[in-house]
């Protein structure tokens, strides 16, 4: 693994791990969400499991916007990315390390809530439950790839906060609906989720490609 | 000797907006199924390939921006001034689009929306677009051009996953009218119509996109020309 990227993510895993601010302020957001939907829509039997790949997804959605707002504000404090945007590594690195960070917390925050959102939802799964552990990572990562990517673009904007979810939410509708579409078939075990984990892994390929190839662009904007 | 082409340009294209109305209302003849429903193609389908266009021609200027920027700043600085010009002319052209839409299918699907294809990918375009208009809106600075043209690209990109996915998905708009399957295509009294109408929004778009570039060039001129100001002050 380059010297770069390694340096980067455990100092970003170090500071997640002794504040723990991201994490706990997305676990709570998302337990939250999954709470609120299940009040505003009463599920039970087959409505539930028709509802709760999407309900998974969205709850994701928001809760990770939290964290990839800290992501780059965090550097700001001490100058930090200016050091950054100054070091003789690629960027792409940077870049990288910041995504398998964030990746990593929403994943551990999807494990965390996984029990709780069965037992809401009185889910049981009718397909292939393994296929989740799949579907979920994919569509996690085309979240977080273009989060992190949009959030360091729009770090030195005004209202930043709002514009990321402005510009980040349109960009992933399409992983959003192939996230959902395979979560939904996997619980009811209705149709076939392939066709859609290949459409989760094709646009993962082109949106990451894309995003380490555009990195230094955005950071270096001058 | 430029300002009269300009003028006999905008004559011109008045005249053909009058005379494709023309076609369009009296000149084309009522469809044998929908009845007078059916005339809303002669703009449900021009503002559609005008906004499809312009959107072809503001990721053209987001990339042109990306290559010039380092090199060549005045050709950067006309490359932004087409894709933010285009980019707000195709927002419009797109709002037209979304919005005769759904007045026709109210009449021949019995709803106003469906999540089809086609529906789905126009309305995600007309979302990414307003996001790239907003990042402009917000972001401050010469980084605001680099940064909305990765945003434009980005938004291209997106575009033909998002047919595909609801392709998959669902499909409910009529087969395309023109180079579809069997039994497509106008009947051939109306086509004059069509293409009279095609030419009009087009002419039409682009007196607007070139007011549009205008106005964006005489902006990055006084803020040239302020900095420049402030630098000598």
């Amino acid at each position: 693994m380059p010297r770069a990227l390694w340096t980067h993510l455990v100092k970003d895993l170090r500071i997640e791990l002794r504040s723990l601010d991201a994490f706990v302020s997305m676990l709570f957001f998302s337990l939250l969400v999954v709470v609120l939907f299940s009040i505003a829509f009463d599920p039970h039997g087959d409505f539930s499991r028709d509802i709760a790949g999407g309900v998974l997804s969205v709850a994701t959605m928001f809760a990770s916007v939290s964290a990839l707002n800290q992501a780059w504000a965090r550097e700001i404090r001490h100058n930090v990315i200016d050091a950054q945007r100054m070091a003789p590594t690629p960027g792409a690195e940077l870049f990288l390390a910041k995504v398998i960070a964030n990746f990593l917390f929403v994943t551990i925050v999807q494990v965390i809530l996984a029990p709780f959102f069965l037992i809401f939802y009185n889910l049981h799964i009718e397909g292939q439950a393994w296929l989740l552990a799949v579907v979920l990572p994919l569509g996690t990562w085309a979240l977080v790839g273009n989060g992190i990517f949009f959030a360091a673009l729009s770090i030195r904007t005004r209202n930043r906060e709002l514009l990321l979810s402005l510009i980040l939410f349109p960009i992933f509708i399409p992983a959003l609906l192939a996230m959902v579409r395979a979560t939904t078939s996997i619980l009811t075990g209705d149709g076939d989720p392939t066709l859609w984990i290949k459409l989760l892994l094709g646009y993962d390929i082109i949106f990451t490609t894309t995003s380490l190839l555009l990195f230094d662009v955005v950071f270096h904007a001058e | 000797m430029k300002k009269a082409a300009i003028a006999l340009y905008v004559l011109i294209t008045i005249a053909l907006m009058i005379w494709g109305y023309y076609q369009a209302i009296y000149g084309a003849p009522t469809d044998a199924m929908q009845g007078e429903l059916f005339r809303i193609i002669f703009y449900h389908v021009p503002s559609a390939s005008v906004a499809f266009s312009f959107f072809g021609v503001s990721l053209a200027g987001s990339i042109a921006y990306l290559g010039f920027r380092r090199n060549h700043a005045d050709w950067a600085q006309v490359s932004d001034a087409w894709a933010l010009a285009a980019a707000e002319v195709g927002v419009v052209f797109c709002t037209v689009v979304l919005i005769t839409g759904p007045i026709w299918g109210r009449r021949a699907w019995g709803i106003w929306w469906t999540w089809d294809a086609r529906l789905t990918t126009t309305l995600v375009l007309w979302l990414i677009y307003v996001s790239y208009l907003l990042l402009r809106r917000f972001a401050a600075g010469p980084q605001m051009q680099t940064y909305a043209a990765v945003l434009g690209i980005f938004g291209a990109l997106d575009v033909p996953i998002v047919y595909m996915s609801n392709r998959w998905w669902r499909t409910q708009h009529p087969a395309p009218v023109f180079g579809g399957s069997e039994g497509s295509g106008m009947d051939p009294s109306m086509v004059p119509a069509f293409l009279w109408n095609m030419l009009a929004w087009f002419c039409w778009g682009f007196l607007i996109l070139g007011i549009r570039y205008y106005v964006e060039r005489q902006h990055q001129k006084i803020a040239e020309n302020e900095a420049l100001e402030a630098l000598n002050a």
